[in-house]
């Protein structure tokens, strides 16, 4: 293993993968938020999350053409898209809201196609990219580059985090969400409307995703077809974190991206993904099986 | 309301009348649709698919606005002469959405439904590689312009024909340019490291082999050998070997996206190498798109419109450019180019054969030997053009120059890039552009080649 | 008419068919082959997900296996066509159920969504990593060997090896359904934690659905190489998010959990994406993503349910009206 040798020989290179996996896990983490939010509450796994993100990139494509710097595309990008989102649930997924969560997989993707294919047909294949003509710092004696964008990325991500965390614990509408999540039953008998509380949760895991969207079109690329891998990245730290674990998902995304970038390093890129699922089915059955030792099974 | 304890797995008579209903249905339908003729009349109709909707959808539009295009220009000229009649030209398409099961179907489709007798190649090696089988089966004469992959014409196929360089083609040169400029410096080849990063698909695959047998045979060695999964976005684990092993020469072979991110991604990391060599930079438009930070990118491309060739048709490649651009609103990218350069194949071929029986046709294909604006096309005896060579333009000042093939090349390679501290404001704004132009390039900025 | 009678009319009106269809539509063969794939797909999901309760989202695992197993054997075999190809289904068949056998007890112990989850890992770590492994052909793949013959017998050759694999798979889940097995598997599904009670082995019961299912899915993996004429791992082989999904909708358009319900989502779910690919040429996949949406949506128990609903009687049930009020007057 000769990139190993090089990793032993040159620690400084550690230290760039592991910034690299917390930067680019960063941006995942924030789509996994969103996830984990409607996840909890409505019990739905959005399929169709990573077309949110794409459509949101889109908003920041045009924003730039437009001539407005891209950074302001994040706040347009959230509203863009909770709007949508709420469209979204009035048409489509109060439907699925309360019936079994396999349904609500298959319908979510249906939306991810159709989202994506009028995406497809309304942008065109091609790849679009927005340029934030922002810098690069540089660590440990030069050696270590953090693209500014992407440290904006982490920022967001902790920001969200903590705002969503405060959110929920102090706002009105927030507790309402909890409570809804807990026990929708006994939250209408309160007076709650729950309906409300879905479409709100789901309006905002949008926005979400759109905020993310407009981050992914500075930082990477945008095209129609980059919606499927976002969903199953998110998806699959929502899982390892555990639902409801939301400090988790930071920490899980950044340890699976740091992963990715060794397993990319070490074996070539073209085991980066392969390698990533095989985890994830390893750590689930390793889960399990502990569960089971008492008798119980992964809820 | 039923519940699951006292549902009885009773047999649903019905359900199952339904599903023949259903069957038969097909069935009649299926019957009931015309097959139609070909050449019917005065026509001449080529078959092709092309992507329409998926990841290869501007590429496929390229493609068959290359196909519309010639078609368009033969009709102008009066249509094509086989023996004693004219004919006109015409193409059925259908949308394989990009995919390599979808293209086959709907050849075939093409083949036994419609009635088609020429095929024209689709967008992509790995869409021509699950035709190719399909027109070979049915004994059809295919002439692609989009489907590079060596692999190709391995497998003894008689009917397949591609006017274009096989993609192992595209960065050959770029490693033989690096080995003149090492010499100058007076560095052994074995001294001399490549780095690869390709996306894990057929065509990419290509170039990578190209590139390995070429620094292979001049003694040179290939310290990185990464091969990206499709969806991947970041190439920083790639970077960062980058910049542990220094490289003389990063290659990236990742279509448009691929050309994108490693234009941004060097340049964000500031990663220093001494030859940046890519393909796809004009469907990515890096030139447009990061005008400092493309500089000095060296690309592989099969055509340019800046080159001399020209035929009866279309006049020089510079016309067809002009023609292309007045007929769609965009540059012409090499794969229009190459498109419309299959369709003259076919015109060329009917017009020798003074038949329209398929064998005759392919046989005639066989024996082509002709000049276009694309350049020339001779086919060896498994179906690869052997006349034309691939060609290699570097940015400067923001504009694609062609620096290799010499014979061609009116610009000299600037090597190596210069470092990243030395490179100031975007090129358009520092420099007027210095030396000869090359005649096609007539805009400022570049064209979307 | 007696049920009996109708039911035995409309098995052998639609063999009838499947077994002329060659000659009644050949320019449709291909199209016609891919059907009985699709059926192949609907019915194997359904022993674990319909009749068992547990929604896999990586059967085609064991597709692609099949399809790798069988290209390969013919690759690097000097035999003549039909006997490799023979032998070739014979290995992707032993590989699928040994896959399913070596991973089901993990796999299987997973509940609700973390088994979906994971084995929809299973199908995308399968597709990327022989997409890296050089020696199955990588990102490229296979080209596998074509069979020897004019066009339409080669068409309608891969045609009747489907048919028969469709038919097969059927007439086995018919028999495996009246069997204890059958019912076995409905407990599992209705409520494993008292079918653990009662003392059935949940574990091997579950192990042996998935590798009667592993066993039809790579046995239809060497004939659909062939007809596709090239093996991509991403694509065709291992194609999680269209046929891995697809095996899904179609159960379930068609009513999970019934025998006849797969075969009838099948055939209405290739129907109409045929027909939005000819008709609809540049919107079908807007229209297929929107279908899928009115599927789950409006047909949640599928065709079949829904027919169950309105007129249990053609199902053979009887459903009593509840009295009213109570106590009698």
């Amino acid at each position: 293993m000769d990139n190993l040798r090089i990793l032993i020989q040159a620690p400084v290179l550690n230290l760039q993968l592991i910034v690299d996996g917390v930067l680019v896990g960063s941006v995942f983490a924030l789509a996994a938020f969103g996830m984990a939010l409607v996840w909890g509450v409505t019990n739905i796994i959005n399929v169709a999350q990573g077309e949110l993100v794409m459509l949101g990139g889109y908003v920041a494509i045009y924003t730039a053409a437009a001539g407005v710097h891209p950074l302001f595309a994040l706040p347009l990008a959230f509203a863009a898209l909770y709007l949508l989102g709420w469209l979204l649930y009035r048409l489509v997924v109060f439907r699925v809201v309360g019936r079994d969560l396999f349904i609500s997989v298959l319908a979510t993707f249906g939306l991810s196609i159709l989202l994506q294919q009028l995406a497809n047909q309304f942008f065109g294949a091609d790849i679009r990219t927005a340029r934030p003509e922002l810098g690069t710092l540089f660590l440990a004696g030069g050696r270590v580059s953090v693209p500014e964008i992407k440290l904006i990325a982490l920022a967001a991500a902790l920001v969200l985090g903590a705002a969503l965390t405060a959110f929920l614990k102090v706002s009105r509408l927030g507790q309402a969400i909890r409570a809804s999540a807990q026990n929708p039953r006994a939250a209408r008998v309160l007076g709650i409307d729950t309906d409300h509380v879905y479409a709100a949760t789901f309006a905002l895991n949008a926005a979400i995703c759109g905020a993310t969207g407009a981050l992914v079109a500075m930082t990477w690329v945008i095209h129609p077809y980059l919606g499927l891998p976002f969903t199953v990245r998110s998806f699959m730290i929502v899982v390892v974190a555990g639902l409801g674990n939301v400090l988790g998902i930071p920490i899980v995304a950044a340890g699976l991206g740091t992963v990715e970038q060794y397993a990319g390093f070490v074996l070539g890129a073209e085991f980066q993904t392969g390698i990533l699922f095989s985890l994830l089915v390893a750590i689930l059955v390793a889960r399990n099986q502990l569960l089971r030792r008492q008798r119980r099974h992964l809820e | 309301m039923i519940t699951k304890g006292t549902r009885r797995r009773a047999w649903p008579r019905r359900a199952a009348l339904i599903a023949t209903a259903a069957a038969a249905a097909i069935f009649a339908a299926a019957r009931m649709l015309p097959s139609r003729a070909v050449a019917a009349g005065d026509t001449i109709t080529l078959g092709a698919a092309v992507s329409l909707t998926g990841k290869y959808s501007t590429n496929g539009k390229n493609t068959l606005d290359g196909y519309q295009l010639a078609v368009k220009r033969i009709n102008e000229l009066g249509g094509v002469k086989v023996g004693e009649r004219t004919y006109r030209l015409a193409i059925k398409y259908y949308d394989d959405e990009s995919t390599s099961a979808r293209g086959a179907q709907l050849v075939e489709r093409l083949i036994t439904q419609d009635g088609i007798k020429y095929i024209l190649g689709p967008y992509s090696s790995g869409l021509t590689k699950a035709i190719a089988p399909v027109t070979e089966k049915y004994q059809l004469p295919m002439v692609e312009g989009n489907g590079a992959d060596r692999s190709l014409f391995t497998h003894g196929f008689r009917y397949l024909f591609a006017v274009l360089n096989t993609s192992d083609h595209y960065l050959r040169s770029a490693v033989t340019l690096l080995a003149d400029h090492a010499k100058d410096l007076g560095r052994k080849p074995s001294d001399v490291k490549i780095a690869i990063a390709i996306e894990n698909d057929d065509f990419s695959q290509d170039v990578r082999d190209g590139i390995v047998e070429d620094a292979k045979r001049l003694g040179m060695q290939v310290v990185i050998d990464d091969k990206l999964p499709p969806e991947v976005n970041d190439m920083s684990s790639t970077l960062t070997k980058v910049k542990a092993l220094r490289p003389d020469m990063l290659a990236v072979s990742g279509h448009a996206k691929g050309a994108t991110l490693a234009v941004r991604q060097v340049a964000e990391q500031q990663i220093q190498v001494p030859m940046l060599a890519l393909t796809h930079c004009d469907s990515a438009q890096i030139a447009e798109k990061f005008p400092r930070d493309a500089e000095y990118a060296v690309c592989g491309s099969q055509w340019d419109e800046g080159l001399a060739y020209s035929d009866k048709w279309f006049g020089s490649a510079h016309d067809y450019a002009e023609r292309f651009k007045k007929e769609f609103g965009y540059e012409a990218p090499y794969q229009a180019a190459e498109s419309t350069a299959s369709v003259l194949v076919f015109v060329d071929a009917f017009t020798r054969a003074k038949s329209l029986d398929p064998k005759k046709v392919r046989d005639a294909i066989a024996a082509t030997d002709m000049m276009t604006f694309f350049g020339p096309i001779k086919f060896d005896e498994t179906g690869k053009n052997v006349a034309k060579s691939m060609v290699l333009y570097q940015v400067q000042g923001g504009q694609y120059k062609v620096v290799a093939p010499e014979r061609w090349a009116r610009s000299k390679l600037i090597f190596p890039m210069p470092p990243w501290s030395e490179r100031g404001a975007p090129a358009s704004a520092s420099h007027a552009t210095p030396g000869p132009t090359g005649s096609g390039t007539a805009s400022g900025t570049g064209s979307g080649r | 008419m007696t049920s009996g009678v109708a039911r035995r009319g409309a098995e052998l009106g639609v063999l009838a068919l499947g077994v002329a269809a060659p000659w009644l539509a050949p320019a449709w063969v291909t199209q016609l082959a891919f059907l009985w794939l699709m059926v192949l797909f609907a019915l194997t999901w359904d022993v674990v997900g319909g009749q068992m309760g547990y929604n896999s989202f990586g059967n085609v695992l064991f597709f692609g296996l099949g399809a790798y197993a069988t290209s390969l054997l013919q690759r690097g075999s000097h035999l003549g066509y039909y006997a490799s190809l023979f032998l070739g289904m014979g290995l992707s068949a032993v590989i699928a159920v040994a896959a399913a056998a070596l991973l089901g007890p993990l796999i299987l112990d997973m509940r609700g969504h973390y088994f979906a989850i994971a084995t929809l890992g299973l199908g995308v770590a399968a597709a990327e990593l022989f997409a890296a492994w050089e020696w199955v052909g990588g990102g490229s793949g296979i080209l596998p060997a074509l069979p020897p013959g004019t066009v339409p017998e080669r068409n309608r050759f891969f045609y009747y090896v489907l048919f028969g694999l469709a038919l097969a798979t059927f007439l086995t889940l018919r028999w495996a359904y009246r069997t204890r097995f059958g019912l076995v598997i409905n407990a599992i599904r209705d409520d494993e934690a008292k079918a653990e009670a009662m003392g059935l082995h949940t574990t091997r019961y579950k192990v042996a659905a998935w590798m009667l299912s592993a066993l039809f899915l790579g046995l239809a993996g060497g004939p659909v190489a062939g007809l596709a004429g090239f093996v991509d791992p991403r694509d065709l082989a291992f194609a999680g998010s269209t046929f891995g999904v697809w095996m899904v909708l179609m159960a379930i358009l068609g009513g999970k959990g019934t025998l006849w319900g797969p075969v009838v989502g099948a055939v209405i779910f290739h129907a109409v994406q045929e027909a939005f690919w000819t008709f609809l040429l540049g919107w079908q996949r807007v229209a297929l993503g929107a279908l899928i949406v009115a599927i789950v949506v409006f047909f949640p128990e599928g065709i079949m349910g829904w027919l169950r609903a309105r007129n249990p009687g053609w199902f053979g049930e009887v459903v009593e009206e509840p009295r009213r009020g109570g106590a009698q007057p």
